[in-house]
């Protein structure tokens, strides 16, 4: 999932300035699941905002705040409460389509966006993915090392690992190390003396956009 | 041709030293220590921004000393530039005539004294060395675009690490680093020879042929041992030269005498690389004197080893 962590709310208090209605728009998705953009932190921001003086006029928790038609049916409501602005509550690509269906209104975060990850227990996200577009999980035990690794290495570890540990981050076991204990664990030792191709990055040049009417 | 290139291939012992630029634009410290090296190496390393610690790029220094008619070493990392911007340095390298490199990934920004640099690593040393030996091959740049003149041919190293475990990561990525065309490798330091020579024989078990310089780190102070021991990536100073050099110390306090440890420390260097070439271990010897160039002439004498 996107995981999400919530912005100061000075910060947030900020971007609304003399706004003096407000909607919020939460996500019942990825940002429910890391509180951050669930019921609960609706009503926490409201109780924020009143005491600040400002009314919230429409609260709506969409499904997707990431899915465009959803986020229409749900922004019907806020918008006709006819907010001076809208915070919405979830990733940045949720701000964004939020932001589309609210017609005139200024549309606000309330978190900041950061990385594809995995909830490891409750409370705790694991980054595990970059989305670097050609995945090598394959390759390299399902362990990634384009987000695994702090350099992104493709060619096996740098010099810098000290009993194992990353040395940008000490508390982080390094990358290459996870993955030649993997696959020596699955038999598999062989896929690191395999000639990996440099892809570059001329197919990362964004935004893209991925049409399956368009075969692509 | 690379003055290394030609005493490596032509079976001689090689010797380089390394330095690193100033954070500055003064480079008198370094063009006295080159005056010094002229002579005595067959080149010298300069770093690129080693440790992620800000100097003057690297490519500055290496006009320098080829200017004072030192051979050096352009260091690449793949640190802070992209393949453009390092194919852009080569290029300009060659033009002054500099026409040895090794390449390295580098060391993060956040190790470093400018943390807040974006780090780039669009190229890793296998992918930086996989670049050039493309370009030479096909007189094209990294677009594959054909360069005026034809491109620059390059003596190209990279560097491993002897004490790393697990072995394995490290002989696949020399061997990977080989493929992609070092012809030469200089190791990070090493202390003792049991471990260098149990290395050498897995280098040699994986079929890996290349040129292996051994690294040499003339020992300063206990101290300067015992933190590299703790803090930098493949070190390991045995117990037995720590206790040496602090009982030197000991003995230059009672005595009233500076600079003990150092000597000691230059002497044992001097030592390792004497069997290292009497025992033919390797090809050469690679002295990182950390700031210490102006010793590495007298470690080379006690040696006894001449270019």
């Amino acid at each position: 999932m996107i995981i999400t962590q919530k912005k100061p709310i000075e910060e947030i208090m900020a971007m609304v300035g003399d706004a003096k209605t407000v909607g919020i728009v939460g996500c019942g998705s990825c940002a429910t699941a890391c509180q951050t953009g669930g019921e609960a932190q609706i009503a926490e921001l409201t109780a924020v905002l009143e005491q600040a003086g400002k009314k919230v006029v429409a609260t709506t928790v969409a499904d997707y705040c990431c899915m465009n038609l959803g986020v229409k049916g749900k922004m019907k409501a806020i918008n006709a409460a006819n907010p001076d602005c809208v915070i919405c509550m979830s990733c940045g690509d949720g701000v964004q389509c939020v932001a589309k269906n609210a017609g005139n209104a200024p549309v606000y975060p309330s978190n900041n966006t950061m990385y594809l990850g995995e909830a490891v227990r409750f409370g705790v996200w694991e980054e595990a993915c970059r989305f670097c577009g050609e995945c090598v999980l394959g390759q390299t035990g399902a362990i990634c090392p384009i987000t695994q690794c702090a350099k992104s290495l493709v060619n096996g570890p740098c010099g810098g690992q000290k009993n194992g540990k990353c040395e940008v981050n000490p508390e982080n076991d390094c990358a290459w190390i996870k993955i030649y204990n993997r696959l020596e664990a699955t038999g598999q030792l062989e896929k690191l003396t395999q000639t990996r191709e440099d892809k570059g990055y001329a197919a990362h040049a964004y935004p893209r956009t991925i049409s399956l009417k368009k075969g692509k | 041709m690379s003055i290394l290139k030609d005493a490596l291939e032509s079976g001689k012992f090689g010797i380089t030293a390394e330095m690193a630029p100033p954070k500055g634009y003064d480079f008198t410290e370094q063009m006295e220590a080159a005056e010094l090296l002229a002579g005595k190496v067959h080149a010298v390393n300069v770093t690129d921004m080693q440790s992620a610690s800000l100097k003057a790029s690297g490519i500055g220094l290496c006009i320098k000393l080829k200017q004072a008619g030192v051979e050096p070493i352009l260091q690449i990392t793949g640190r802070d530039r992209n393949r453009m911007a390092i194919m852009g340095d080569v290029l300009s390298a060659a033009s002054f005539g500099i026409d040895t490199m090794l390449a390295l990934t580098g060391d993060h920004p956040v190790v470093g004294d400018c943390k807040d640099s974006k780090p780039v690593y669009d190229l890793d040393s296998v992918g930086i060395l996989k670049m050039l030996s493309k370009m030479e091959e096909t007189n094209c740049d990294c677009g594959g675009n054909e360069i005026a003149g034809g491109a620059p041919k390059f003596y190209k190293g990279a560097s491993v690490t002897p004490v790393y475990e697990p072995i394995f990561l490290q002989i696949n990525k020399l061997r990977q680093k080989v493929e992609a065309g070092a012809m030469y490798v200089q190791t990070q330091g090493i202390f003792d020879l049991d471990t260098f020579k149990r290395f050498l024989e897995k280098v040699d078990a994986a079929g890996i042929k290349t040129h292996i310089m051994a690294g040499i780190i003339p020992l300063k102070a206990a101290g300067m041992a015992k933190y590299m021991n703790e803090n930098v990536p493949g070190i390991d100073v045995p117990q037995h030269m720590i206790d040496r050099l602090a009982a030197a110390a000991a003995e230059g306090k009672e005595k009233g005498i500076k600079g003990l440890p150092m000597q000691l420390g230059m002497e044992m260097a001097a030592e390792m690389i004497a069997k290292i070439k009497d025992e033919h271990l390797c090809d050469g010897v690679h002295i990182m004197a950390i700031g210490a160039e102006k010793n590495v002439p007298t470690i080379l004498d006690k040696a006894g080893l001449y270019i």
